[in-house]
């Protein structure tokens, strides 16, 4: 009789189990079948009581449907858990085309910051190190020690800004300074660049009261005018292309003898001086070269100046250049006006990853 | 200096158009600004006309009808307004079709109801002289239809040349034909001074005039001849021409006379009426200090005791070598000249001219040093022409005070130097060739050269460098010169503080920050707009003398105020956050001194270690003020922009402090931060910065009274000295340490301690009480409620035990906790729970 009724409960149950569409439904099948108060639990809690004759039949009858009744429970709750996944996965929907959480924007350096550190590494690769100096000079290193005595007119090429009431302090003209006083510490040979701002007392589409420059300076035995070249085709090549030639034109600097200006061919027209249509290239005016940068060799008057410490002019020679940093920017980025360079307008700061 | 083409070509003729001309000057070291013309700029359509008949003009009184016969089968009619057109001229007329100077084309109109068929021009109107009163009479003879060019100079070339300091004989025609003849071998005209003029005058020089010079080193050479019967008028076309061209105003013969001879020689001169000179006797003293006298050009200007001046017995008639004066000024009166041809101190001229902001075309000259020699190249060119145009006798003698020419140097050149100079070959023979044409005498020693410098260039060339230099230049650097590259035996780059510099640099950006370039200088007031008081020292900047305007006139001792400048540009543009950073210098004056030189030590011997960053610079004198590098950072607004998930951080204290720290994390430093106040920081959220226990810079939330000067919202910042922070940083020096295997026990701690106790102190207690098994303790939450009573905050704080060699027991950690707990009772603190 009893073990009948485990096979009713057993088939009723399972039937019930399979049913069951929710695991909430199914938590109340396993209670209402093997829950404390269920038949098949108080069948098997009264095992004890039965005749000994037929204790072992119905434990084991009792027990069977249990242990089939709890492997179909897990089975269908992994199945409703997955479905139910499924229907909450399907209904959990986002808009994609929302924007996504803006990261923290990025931030720039300044184009001159980024030109600076182009030339710097250019020359580091030459063997160059980087050397600064004051912006606030002795007149004697901005001037008297480059060969310009007071009261020559080459002082004139330069409005410079003074010091009120140290007319012999002013802000320097040129980033050449450095180059006396780096000779001044360190004996030949010597090969570093200096980068730096500098201050002329001028104010237009083409000249800034400030801006910035890199001196490049190598003094020692047997440096020629030639080397000058050679070293300028590889720092103007690596700011223009692989392609750029550059030329010479002799000039007047009052600290080099020779001194030369350095014009670069033209990277947007080839140096042709026309473009792809015929018309004349805007960037070179047509001349198919663009004047880039002052240079020459070392004067011995200068040398003189740290004879001293071991710059004897008949020993050795050398050559410095001069470029300026916003003028190799203009040109490499199409920035048209000297001036934007210092509104720090992050509408152009961020145009320049 | 600008070359007509022509009177180039008169001296020295390349055969080669202007513009391939100043194509070969520029790659020889003459800069040639540009090849302009004057005049229209192509001949085309300007032909010879002659006037057949004129008639008033039926409606205008001023206008007259002309018939003209251009050479055409028909004449044409053209309607004039000139006064003085008559019939029979030989006229200049522009043909429709024409292009006027200026660019201009010409048409055919109708004036006053009458069709004109051309132009009759005047002077002016080719720009070959100024006379614009009335068209241009020509000479008979050239025949109707002549092509105007073969009488006039039309489309004329030009050289505009940037004359460089060292090259003075380019201020001359000549000298610049005799640079072209160096550069294009094409023969040289003799010297235009060969010849002198007839001295036909009665008596002597020195029975009209005497010139007593009282500073000979301000004046080396005076000369002076003297001019009867002079017939003052107009100068003939041609010179007015050439003047015109070469940018000069015709003025009167004597005059034009005088500025040609200087632009022929680049000797300027000056010309005395003589009878306006008392007695003739001229003396060159130094003005007594606030000495004052009325130049030519009406001004009356206050001199000084260093300036200059030509006096006659009844004062000052001119400022040497910068302006004459009115009072024996040439007019139209006078008859007899004293024809003065100085030298002067250049470094004088230069003072003086720059002192009283006083530039002229002679001043230009005379500073940059002219050689005596010229003196007498001048009065012999000017002589001929007085003499030939204005009718003048010139009376013999030249009065000539003079402290002796220079010797001629003799520079020597050795054989080889050219070529270990410059690393090509040049010949001996065409180094020998170029400095010929150059109009250098040469001397052979063996196998050097020995050059003497002729008197142009004995300021310029002094030394074998100098030589060399025109050399290579004549010679030519383009497609001749090598590339080569030097040895340079030492690996080159950034020392560690620049290096760490980048890194700080890349570190701002990396956190979002966009940099800027603030201007060195600032305006006095910003001291003020940042609170700061007058005696605090950042308020005494240095000054600049002569700024280009007031706010540009101190530099800054602070980078604050340029990023405040740059963040209220844009804003004002509409930007809607701000996060700038620069990393640039500030000028410092001696602590307390107002804008005075920091003191250091000078000599070789001076002992300092070489640091950019701290304005430690290289060189035997210390730099004049302290330059220290900054890195300033400005924000304002939310960091992150808003988005629909929520807003963005805001720019407050702890959001610098977060972005500072992140830069101190990438050069491995620690910062401390204690309060402190600044005067442009809000008083209870501002800190004192230090890094390695130096003080390096503040932080803090921008006072808001500072924003307000600015125009800006709630804004925070800061300001740090890189130096210190370079010197305690790790980075680059880190050490290895052994990664353990043994696990790290992690627990929380919450603190409740009084509200004034920091929460740097609290975690100094915590690490003392931890001691070295306690890895880190990082505060990570803060609440201040109700619930735990007036006064008190509650601290929580993440701790990490662990050691090398074995795994910490429960025992052990709970030790800790109460060491911990002991200290923090010392501060008043306790654990909760």
């Amino acid at each position: 009789m009893t073990l009948e009724r485990i096979e009713e409960i057993e088939a009723e149950a399972t039937a019930a189990i399979e049913a069951a569409s929710g695991t909430a439904e199914l938590e109340q099948m396993r209670v209402r079948y093997l829950g404390r108060k269920a038949e098949l639990t108080t069948i098997l809690r009264g095992i004890a009581d039965l005749p000994e004759s037929e204790r072992g039949r119905i434990g084991a009858g009792a027990n069977r449907t249990r242990k089939a009744l709890e492997e179909l429970l897990e089975r269908r709750a992994a199945e409703l858990d997955e479905a139910e996944l499924e229907q909450r996965l399907a209904s959990d929907r986002v808009d994609v085309t929302l924007p996504g959480a803006p990261p923290r924007p990025a931030g720039h350096l300044h184009l001159i910051t980024r030109t600076t550190r182009r030339i710097e590494d250019v020359m580091a690769g030459l063997g160059y190190r980087v050397m600064e100096g004051p912006e606030i000079e002795h007149d004697y290193y901005n001037f008297t020690a480059l060969n310009h005595p007071p009261g020559h007119p080459a002082r004139m090429l330069q409005d410079t800004f003074y010091v009120q009431s140290h007319p012999d302090l002013l802000l320097r003209t040129h980033t050449s300074p450095v180059q006396v006083r780096a000779m001044e510490a360190q004996p030949p040979p010597i090969f570093i660049v200096v980068p730096g701002k500098v201050y002329r007392r001028d104010s237009d589409a083409t000249h800034s009261p400030m801006f910035h420059q890199v001196e490049g300076l190598a003094i020692g035995e047997g440096i020629t005018l030639a080397d000058l070249k050679g070293t300028l085709e590889e720092l103007l090549r690596a700011l223009f292309g692989e392609r750029r030639e550059i030329r010479m034109r002799p000039h007047f600097f009052p600290f080099t003898e020779p001194s030369v200006e350095v014009d670069v061919s033209c990277f947007q027209c080839e140096g042709s001086g026309e473009l792809a249509g015929g018309e004349r290239c805007n960037l070179c005016k047509g001349q198919g070269w663009i004047e880039i940068l002052g240079a020459g060799m070392m004067d011995p008057n200068v040398l003189g100046f740290v004879a001293a410490n071991g710059y004897d002019p008949e020993r050795v020679q050398g050559f410095a250049f001069g470029v300026g940093i916003e003028r190799i920017a203009m040109l490499r980025h199409g920035v048209p006006d000297l001036r934007r360079f210092f509104d720090n307008d992050v509408r152009m700061l961020e145009q320049f990853a | 200096m600008r070359v007509p083409y022509s009177w180039l070509r008169e001296h020295c003729d390349p055969g080669i158009g202007a513009a391939e001309l100043g194509e070969r000057l520029a790659m020889t070291g003459t800069e040639v600004e540009r090849v302009g013309a004057v005049g229209p700029p192509a001949a085309e359509g300007f032909v010879v006309g002659r006037v057949v008949s004129c008639e008033k003009h039926p409606d205008a009184d001023r206008l007259s009808v002309c018939a003209v016969d251009v050479g055409e089968p028909e004449s044409r009619t053209i309607v004039c307004g000139a006064p003085n057109v008559a019939a029979g001229q030989a006229v200049p007329v522009a043909l429709p079709g024409a292009t006027l100077p200026g660019g201009a084309k010409l048409g055919e109109a109708k004036l006053r109801g009458v069709k004109s068929e051309g132009m009759i021009l005047s002077a002016a109107e080719l720009e070959i002289a100024e006379d614009a009163t009335g068209i241009m009479v020509l000479d008979d003879g050239a025949a109707p239809g002549t092509a105007l060019t073969e009488l006039l100079p039309l489309a004329e070339p030009v050289l505009e040349l940037e004359v460089t300091p060292n090259r003075v004989d380019c201020f001359g025609v000549y000298g610049v034909a005799r640079e072209v003849h160096a550069v294009t071998a094409a023969p040289l005209g003799p010297e235009p001074w060969a010849e002198d003029a007839p001295a036909e005058g009665e008596g002597e020089a020195s029975d009209y005039a005497s010139v007593t010079v009282e500073v000979p080193d301000l004046c080396p050479r005076f000369t002076a001849r003297v001019f009867t019967d002079v017939k003052i008028g107009p100068s003939p076309p041609w010179l007015q021409a050439r003047l015109s061209a070469a940018g000069q105003r015709p003025i009167n013969n004597v005059v034009d006379i005088t500025n040609y001879a200087m632009l022929l020689t680049a000797q300027p001169l000056h010309a005395f009426d003589l009878d306006k000179v008392p007695d003739g006797a001229l003396t060159v003293r130094t003005a007594a200090e606030g000495e004052k006298m009325t130049t030519l050009d009406g001004v009356e200007r206050a001199l000084d005791a260093e300036t200059v001046l030509v006096c006659d017995r009844d004062g000052p008639s001119g400022i040497a070598g910068i302006m004459g004066g009115q009072v024996s000024e040439v007019s139209e009166d006078t008859t007899r000249l004293l024809l003065e041809v100085a030298n002067w101190n250049g470094t004088n001229i230069l003072r003086t001219s720059r002192l009283l902001g006083l530039r002229s075309e002679a001043s230009s000259r005379f500073e940059k040093q002219l050689h005596p020699a010229l003196c007498l190249r001048a009065q012999r060119v000017a002589s001929r022409l007085l003499v030939e145009l204005c009718g003048a006798r010139l009376a013999p003698g030249t009065i000539d005070v003079s402290a002796g020419e220079p010797e001629a140097s003799r520079v020597r050149l050795r054989a080889g130097r050219v070529g270990a100079l410059l690393g090509m070959t040049v010949e001996r023979g065409d180094q020998v060739a170029y400095l010929e044409r150059l109009g250098f005498g040469v001397e052979s020693d063996g196998e050097d050269v020995i050059a003497v410098v002729p008197p142009d260039r004995h300021y310029d060339v002094t030394r074998e460098a100098d030589l060399i230099e025109e050399v290579a230049r004549i010679h030519g650097l383009d497609g001749r010169l090598p590339s080569t590259l030097p040895a340079v035996r030492q690996a080159g780059g950034l020392s560690r503080a620049q290096r760490l510099r980048r890194r700080a640099e890349d570190a701002m950006r990396d956190l979002g920050f966009d940099e800027v370039v603030g201007w060195s200088f600032t305006d006095p007031g910003e001291a003020a707009r940042l609170r700061l008081a007058a005696d605090d020292a950042r308020a005494a900047g240095v000054e600049i003398s002569n700024p280009l305007s007031e706010d540009q006139s101190v530099m800054r001792t602070t980078l604050l105020g340029s990023l405040l400048d740059a963040a209220q540009r844009n804003l004002a543009r509409g930007a809607e956050r701000i996060a700038l950073f620069e990393s640039g210098r500030a000028y410092l004056s001696a602590p307390g001194g107002g804008g005075q030189p920091v003191e250091g030590p000078t000599g070789a011997g001076a002992d300092r270690a070489i640091d950019p960053l701290a304005g430690r610079f290289a060189g035997e004198r210390p730099p004049p003020f302290a330059e220290p590098h900054r890195l300033g950072c400005l924000a304002a607004g939310p960091l992150a922009p808003e988005s629909w998930r929520g807003e963005g951080s805001v720019a407050d204290f702890f959001a610098l402090k977060g972005a500072l720290e992140g830069v101190a994390a990438r050069l491995g430093v620690e910062l401390g931060f204690d309060p402190a106040t600044e005067p442009f920081l809000h008083p209870g959220r501002a800190a004192r910065v230090s890094a390695g226990g130096v003080e390096a810079g503040w932080i803090g939330e921008i006072h808001p009274l500072v924003c307000r000067e600015w125009d800006l919202p709630d804004a925070a910042g800061f300001e740090v000295d890189l130096a210190p922070l370079v010197a305690a940083a790790t980075a680059g020096a880190e050490v290895f340490e052994d990664l353990t295997t043994f696990p790290a026990v992690r627990q929380d701690l919450a603190v409740v301690v009084p509200v004034e106790v920091s929460a740097a102190r609290v975690r100094a207690a915590v690490l003392a009480g931890g001691g070295e098994l306690l890895r880190s303790a990082e505060v990570f939450d803060l609440y201040e409620g109700e619930q735990l009573g007036g006064g008190r905050k509650s601290l929580a704080l993440r701790l990490e035990f662990g050691a090398a060699d074995r795994t910490l027991t429960d025992e052990e950690v709970a030790g800790l906790r109460r060491a911990i707990a002991a200290k923090l009772e010392q501060i008043g603190g306790a654990l909760r729970e």
